[in-house]
């Protein structure tokens, strides 16, 4: 069915990609070759069946696809959406070396919406087997962790600072990318399966590392929501926000529609976003829909913009001015922001991950005229709890170091997601978490 | 849902409730403060923690803007969707010697529970409380009781000394040796006040009040400036180095929704019942 178009999807926070249809379903489907040995399913983080999957798809089967993709995969409502398919199951289909590959996310999608429409089932238990576990963030790792544990028998209770779960499925990915009501409905399924969800609960602060002595396994998936900031003249100005404060405004408490909300956000008319992430094309294209005019400053070239090509493409089309090859060097202003002084960025050498490495062309500076500055240079993992708990080593970012396994260097703690990695997706959290869960149901013996 | 288990009125705009949060209660230590959502369309507001007594929180607030007052019209036996806590870094509780604690209109609000703290740590603990009016003066008779010795100054004179509680706390340091120094209330008057013992020396502590969203160090909207490094209120703080804060990067933060905020107020009233509960 496609993208929604541009003038109407400026007008609200509704869904910009509306999906397949059936027909359209059946269609994606039929084209898959059904390989013996498939590289899309090595190419997927918790190694989904997706030939069998879509198999079921084309022969009319839906729900059928998707219960065949839950025994891999919780959330595949979510995941459909917002995994970089491009770069994972999709790159390895074989139909993509000579034609298009199979449109893998869009297909799982399919199915798990399907799903929905007709009623969601809880999956089934083992029998309780007594232990204990605590997970800490109700992020994608946190509840597709509580869900495995829960699955495996044992009590699980998931700590979460905020007042609705989801972590960055909620706060983070705009409804325009990720409708919330598909987070919920993904997320009640988890705890229907009866883990204990406690919100307002900051570890660290309203449990003590004490108190999680008293649990047989922790597993942290707090993930990394510290945000960075620039250290440059002018930051600490009002109308400078980072990327999560002001997604967190618009996606968890509403601002756009204050004073029916409570929470205030600034009157949007000229807005620069620096970085070039999914975070920062969600903070430009959440402020367009506020009827700003939004430049997004980034520092490399635009063949390297970290984005999703599908948001870069989607940003671009919303009216977004991509303006690459430029740093930020200043935000002007006396009480609050006037705008930003930016200096060009020339590529040199390229690093380790094949990128080059910018540097400031000396005295080549320019302004931009802005009222509001969004900073999306990049998150880590949250200290509060983190640097609380002993035993646990940590890398050079304050991130938790882990095993393939999700060990960590104490024998009941466990991690996975963002806390362990920084900054990644969705997909590779949850990956992780199930490796976790099932290190934590072996270290019990079942 | 969270009961509010006693709601009263203390003085023109300044209210009282006792919420009822075991999770909060339990860990929660002098300092630290809860982020509270009244409904599902509220906002988060921080507020610090008065007193905690069993299962249940004391907030003492001023009806300032539209959460504040809808805050203040629930009756007791009501509820608030969300009250997270105990939150922020505790009040640097150790053996001092002598120290004043100078609270300043509902500032005063967050002084019983450390000065409490300093007294259980061997501590010689002189309150000092300041108010517009003897009407805005709260917690006096509370303080009196947990403090050594307890000042009170009022702006107009109507109780005790007729001037700034900055005046009895440059006296009390030329009287005697006092080694550490707490100051809650306004920012401005955290700001001068702390001018009182920046020249002598003596470690001060401000307990600042930064706009905040989530309490939890996942934004930065309460970020501020002290000794010339960003730091979080909400995780860093509340509590800094009086000596260090820029006071007015602060000030200036703080003003940047008041349009909003007499907005949403004013949106508020013209939506109430004529119930009876708020005047």
């Amino acid at each position: 069915m496609g993208d929604r178009s541009v003038s109407d999807r400026l007008k609200d926070f509704e869904e910009v990609d509306m999906g397949l249809s059936q027909e359209e379903a059946i269609e994606e489907a039929s084209r898959c070759l059904q390989c013996k040995k498939p590289g899309c399913v090595d190419g997927c983080p918790v190694n989904i069946d997706i030939p069998a999957f879509i198999a079921l798809i084309a022969n009319g089967d839906f729900i059928g696809a998707a219960s065949s993709i839950r025994e891999q995969n919780l959330l595949p409502a979510i995941c459909g959406r917002v995994c970089p398919q491009e770069t994972q199951c999709e790159e390895l289909c074989i139909l993509g070396k000579k034609e298009t590959p199979i449109r893998i996310g869009q297909l799982e999608r399919f199915a798990a919406d399907q799903e929905r429409n007709k009623g969601l089932t809880v999956p089934a238990r083992k029998p309780k087997t007594g232990k204990r576990v605590a997970v800490i963030g109700s992020g994608p790792a946190g509840i597709v962790a509580a869900g495995e544990l829960a699955k495996d028998g044992h009590d699980v209770v998931l700590f979460e600072s905020l007042h609705t779960p989801g972590g960055v499925l909620t706060y983070g990915i705009p409804s325009f990318r990720l409708p919330k009501d598909v987070v919920k409905a993904e997320i009640d399924l988890i705890l229907a399966m009866g883990v204990d969800l406690k919100l307002n609960h900051l570890v660290g602060r309203t449990v003590s590392p004490d108190e999680l002595e008293g649990f047989d396994a922790v597993l942290l998936g707090t993930g990394a929501g510290l945000p960075y900031f620039m250290g440059i003249p002018g930051e600490n100005l009002s109308g400078v926000y980072s990327a999560n404060e002001f997604l967190t405004r618009v996606n968890l408490m509403h601002a756009e529609r204050f004073p029916e909300y409570d929470t205030p956000i600034a009157r949007l008319s000229r807005v620069v976003v620096v970085g070039g992430g999914n975070v920062a094309m969600d903070a430009a294209r959440t402020a367009r829909r506020m009827g700003a005019k939004v430049t997004l400053v980034y520092r490399r070239r635009e063949e390297d913009l970290p984005a999703r090509a599908a948001e870069v493409h989607h940003a671009k089309e919303e009216g977004v001015e991509i303006f690459t090859c430029a740093n930020p060097v200043k935000i002007l202003g006396e009480q609050s922001v006037t705008g930003i002084e930016c200096i060009r960025m020339k590529m040199c050498q390229l690093d380790n991950g094949g990128r080059p490495v910018p540097e400031p062309v000396e005295g080549d500076t320019f302004t931009l005229d802005c009222d509001i500055v969004i900073l999306a240079i990049g998150q880590g993992p949250n200290p509060v709890l983190v640097s609380q708990i002993k035993g646990v080593e940590k890398g050079r970012a304050g991130n938790v170091v882990t095993g393939e396994d999700g060990r960590t260097s104490h024998p009941k703690i466990f991690a996975a997601g963002d806390v362990t990695t920084g900054a990644a997706t969705v997909i590779l959290a949850m990956g992780g978490a199930k490796q976790a869960a099932r290190s934590i149901t072996a270290m019990f013996g079942n | 849902m969270y009961i509010i288990e006693k709601s009263l009125k203390l003085s023109e705009n300044v209210y009282e409730i006792w919420v009822n949060a075991p999770h909060v209660t339990r860990n929660a230590k002098a300092g630290q403060f809860v982020i509270i959502r009244t409904d599902e369309k509220g906002e988060r507001i921080p507020l610090t923690i008065s007193c905690i007594s069993g299962d249940l929180v004391r907030i003492i607030f001023m009806a300032v803007g539209k959460t504040t007052h809808a805050l203040a019209a629930i009756p007791a036996g009501g509820s608030i969707s969300d009250i997270a806590g105990p939150l922020g870094t505790p009040s640097e509780i150790k053996q001092y010697g002598t120290c004043v604690l100078v609270g300043g209109g509902v500032g005063i609000a967050s002084t019983p529970v450390i000065a409490k703290a300093l007294k259980e740590a061997g501590n010689r603990v002189i309150g000092i409380l300041g108010a517009r009016n003897a009407n805005f003066l709260i917690l006096e008779d509370e303080m009196a009781e947990i403090c050594d010795e307890l000042l009170i100054a009022t702006d107009d004179g109507s109780k005790g000394h007729h001037g700034f509680a900055a005046d009895l706390l440059k006296k009390k340091i030329d009287e005697e040796q006092v080694n550490a120094v707490w100051i809650i209330g306004p920012t401005i008057m955290m700001k001068v006040t702390s001018n009182a013992t920046r020249d002598k020396g003596i470690k001060t502590f401000v307990s600042l009040n930064p706009i905040m969203v989530d309490g939890t160090g996942m934004c930065g909207s309460c970020r501020c400036v002290v000794g010339g490094k960003t730091k979080f209120a909400c995780v860093d703080g509340p509590e800094f180095d009086a000596h260090e804060v820029d006071f007015d990067n602060l000030m200036q933060r703080q003003r940047y929704y008041m349009e909003h905020e007499k907005e949403a107020l004013s949106t508020w009233q013209e939506h109430q019942c004529t119930c009876g509960r708020h005047e």
